[in-house]
């Protein structure tokens, strides 16, 4: 019998104290320490319902449990074999309890091949990775595939970069190979810098050996003996999970010195990120690893040709490795026949925001964001209306209830105006405004823009400036076709990725969202009522009893009133928190 | 550069020595080596960095040109408890901007800045991957999930009588 507990940041974040814990101290009072494993895994993607912990082999699911919960899994589950009620998943339509978790509606339309090691192994113990047929791709592309048989297997297979760009990835490699020179090098980005995108993360923290066998095998295709894990210094459980697992590949002889006897040397340093967002761009990594500033260069040369050291680097992103020993364990053809034809295999998405399933999830390509939305993430939040899904990041856009029947994969997404991105995809209800949406990317990128190039630099900033004109109520209908026109300026004309894309949150917002715009300019109001100085608080009279809750409740003092009178609020002073509504019982307190 | 003056003393330069000696005084891993040197003195001002550039064989301009690229590193010192607001897009529509305000006003002080008496900072993260519990705020090490307006007082109550 094992317990699974959820070691992911999500869980690890949530609890009161370390479960695994007390979970081995509960099983040591009752003398089962012996008999019974606790192991600490990686993230099982249910963050909304976390900590989790999984009993194997009954597959009992348990959420939210929390350290004083050990006792009783251990007395009632594991001592008397009873499930314990309270912490098994409620399903919130037939509202019955659920204790497979393969039956949940959140795990039912999966398939797991990136995360196919999250929430299953310790991430910390190499032999449970052996044990799930870890480094055996590596061994049949040593001893049995070749560079060449490998690099044809992977353009079979239609992998395309799941950082974004869905560039092949077969073909990235073959030029790499191609490339002649003394040195070459494999780097890994792990430069995750996509707010409210965390799948990357989830990876190195519960299967970091799928990357360093990925990036093993991508060495030898390429005539490469060093590979580099560009890695967020914000992500500190993943660097120290990734460190043990290189010493521990090491140490088997998996990694260094002619790996596995096959006279192949390879090796692997970790280059901390320093939060900047622009380093995603592969150029401007490179200068980052390098020690320099990571600022982008022009392409071509592309990093298969001139990249770290000026020599030829394959740049790879930690999703895209992680499916790699599956494609060569499974072959080309089972990996195509997942998804659709030209967006192959699956796709991990990281679903926040509005919807009552916030996780990491992984679904086939062609997936639609209906099933995504509504059937995974269990619909939107407090029973409100879907409004928009933003997906791509600050170089996506917003999609809407138009696109909730569009099959996902790259090419439909570009065509909708958004992108796939790294796969981060908040959900968005009747309370957004878009409006303030655009300005909420426009802020990120003016912060991240890196400054060499001038479109980049000024035009976002200028594209700040005239969404916060008309956030504040001070937009003019001349300021809309200024946004149209310096929005197409700017993708025309930056240099690098991200002043190539960051205009797209403004773009898509204006096309799908056209008459809130012209709502905040034209009548200087706003719908959703989140920018506030297009609306006030007031008090209806006819239904204010004079309870004095919302006065009690003000922050600023701002309301007057006697008791059992109707009460006012000073709009000179109130800070438009709202907490006068939330707390009013009678209904007396709108937005005008 | 940063108006604070600092005084180091010979432990503080050898240990400097020290860490940029574990990266073989290599250029290369300037990033590297600013990150321990962080880790270590809590932040990067000037002096600081006059002794990384002479220990990495890079000029001072290009050390300070990294210090200030990368929003990671910082020139003043934080607070002895740094309250870190998560702004990614997860907890922005989860009502982040509220919480910030709300820290902001109760503390007195904006976002990169230290309380008086130096127990406090405020500073904007981008997205620590917990979006399940958006909102998120961090204090130090300490994660705080689903944090609304009202609960800032609480959070904040927790380290006022610690020293």
């Amino acid at each position: 019998m094992h317990l699974l507990v959820c070691g992911g940041s999500g869980c690890h974040a949530s609890a009161n104290g370390d479960i695994a814990k007390a979970l081995n101290e509960a099983l040591q009072l009752s003398g089962l320490n012996d008999e019974i494993q606790v192991v600490t895994t990686g993230c099982f993607g249910f963050c909304e319902k976390g900590p989790i912990v999984k009993v194997l082999p009954d597959n009992t699911f348990y959420v939210e449990v929390q350290p004083e919960d050990a006792e009783i899994i251990v007395q009632e589950h594991i001592i008397k074999g009873r499930k314990v009620e309270k912490l098994l998943y409620k399903d919130p339509e037939k509202d019955e309890k659920i204790s497979d978790s393969a039956k949940m509606d959140f795990y039912k339309k999966q398939i797991r091949i990136a995360l196919r090691n999250c929430g299953v192994i310790n991430p910390e113990n190499i032999d449970e990775y052996i044990a799930r047929e870890g480094y055996q791709a590596l061994g049949k592309v040593l001893g049995e595939l070749g560079d060449q048989k490998t690099i044809e297997t992977m353009k079979q297979s239609g992998l395309r970069g799941r950082g974004g760009g869905g560039f092949p990835t077969g073909l990235k490699w073959q030029f790499a190979n191609t490339n002649q020179s003394d040195e070459k090098y494999v780097v890994c980005n792990a430069d995750e810098g996509d707010p409210g995108a965390f799948m990357d993360r989830s990876i190195l923290e519960g299967d970091p050996h799928s990357v360093i066998e990925a990036m093993t095998i991508n060495g030898y295709a390429i005539g490469a003996n060093l590979g580099l894990v560009y890695i967020r210094a914000e992500y500190p459980l993943a660097i120290k999970r990734l460190k043990k697992a290189l010493e521990q590949a090491k140490e088997y002889g998996l990694l260094g010195k002619d790996v596995m006897g096959s006279g192949f040397d390879f090796d692997i340093q970790l280059r901390y990120g320093a939060g900047a967002f622009v380093c995603g761009e592969e150029t401007a990594l490179i200068h980052s690893m390098e020690g320099q500033r990571g600022e982008p260069t022009v392409k071509p040369p592309y990093p298969a040709e001139s990249g770290f050291r000026g020599k030829p680097t394959n740049v790879n992103n930690v999703e895209t490795f992680a499916n790699i020993p599956v494609i060569i364990n499974k072959g080309a053809d089972w990996f195509a026949k997942i998804g659709n034809k030209k967006s192959t295999g699956t796709k991990v998405f990281a679903l926040a925001g509005k919807v009552n399933n916030v996780g990491l999830i992984e679904v086939p390509m062609g997936t639609t964001l209906r099933e995504v939305i509504f059937d995974i993430g269990g619909g939107i939040k407090d029973g409100k209306k879907f409004k928009a899904v933003q997906t791509g990041g600050p170089s996506g856009g917003c999609l809407t209830e138009k696109h909730l029947d569009t099959p996902i994969d790259y090419d439909n997404l570009i065509e909708a105006g958004s992108m796939m991105g790294s796969g981060g995809m908040i959900v968005m209800d009747e309370d957004d405004c878009m409006v303030s949406v655009a300005k909420f990317y426009l802020d990120f990128t003016v912060e991240e823009s890196c400054g060499k190039c001038t479109p980049c630099r000024v035009g976002n900033k200028r594209l700040y400036e005239i969404l916060h004109k008309i956030t504040e109520g001070k937009g003019e209908p001349e300021d809309l076709d200024k946004l149209r026109n310096l929005s197409s300026v700017i993708k025309e004309t930056s240099l690098c990725g991200l002043g190539q894309t960051s205009p797209n949150p403004v773009v898509s917002t204006m096309e799908n969202f056209w008459e809130e715009y012209e709502q905040h300019v034209k009548e200087k109001k706003c719908a959703a009522g989140s920018c506030k100085n297009l609306m006030s608080y007031h008090i209806i009279e006819e239904n204010c009893v004079g309870c004095t809750a919302c006065a009690r409740k003000c922050p600023v003092n701002c309301i007057s009133g006697e008791k059992k009178q109707v009460h006012k609020i000073d709009q000179e002073l109130c800070i438009k928190c709202g907490n006068c509504m939330d707390v009013c019982k009678f209904n007396a307190v709108e937005i005008i | 550069m940063s108006s604070v003056k600092v005084e180091l003393h010979q432990k503080d330069v050898d240990k400097i020595k020290e860490i940029a000696k574990e990266y073989n005084n290599d250029p290369e891993a300037l990033i590297n080596v600013l990150h321990s040197t962080q880790d270590h003195f809590g932040y990067l001002p000037a002096e600081i960095q006059e002794i990384v550039a002479e220990e990495t064989n890079v000029s001072i301009a290009k050390v300070y040109g990294v210090v200030t690229f990368y929003s990671f590193f910082t020139m003043t010192p934080k607070g002895r408890y740094p309250i870190s607001i998560c702004t990614g897009t997860a907890c922005y529509v989860r009502g982040a901007e509220t919480v910030l305000e709300e820290f902001k006003r109760q503390l007195g002080i904006e976002v990169g800045e230290t309380s008086e008496n130096g127990k406090y900072s405020i500073n904007c993260l981008r997205c620590v991957g917990a979006c399940g519990l958006a909102p998120v705020v961090m204090v130090g090490d300490k994660t705080y999930g689903r944090v609304s307006p009202d609960g800032v007082s609480d959070i904040i109550a927790e380290y006022e009588d610690a020293e």
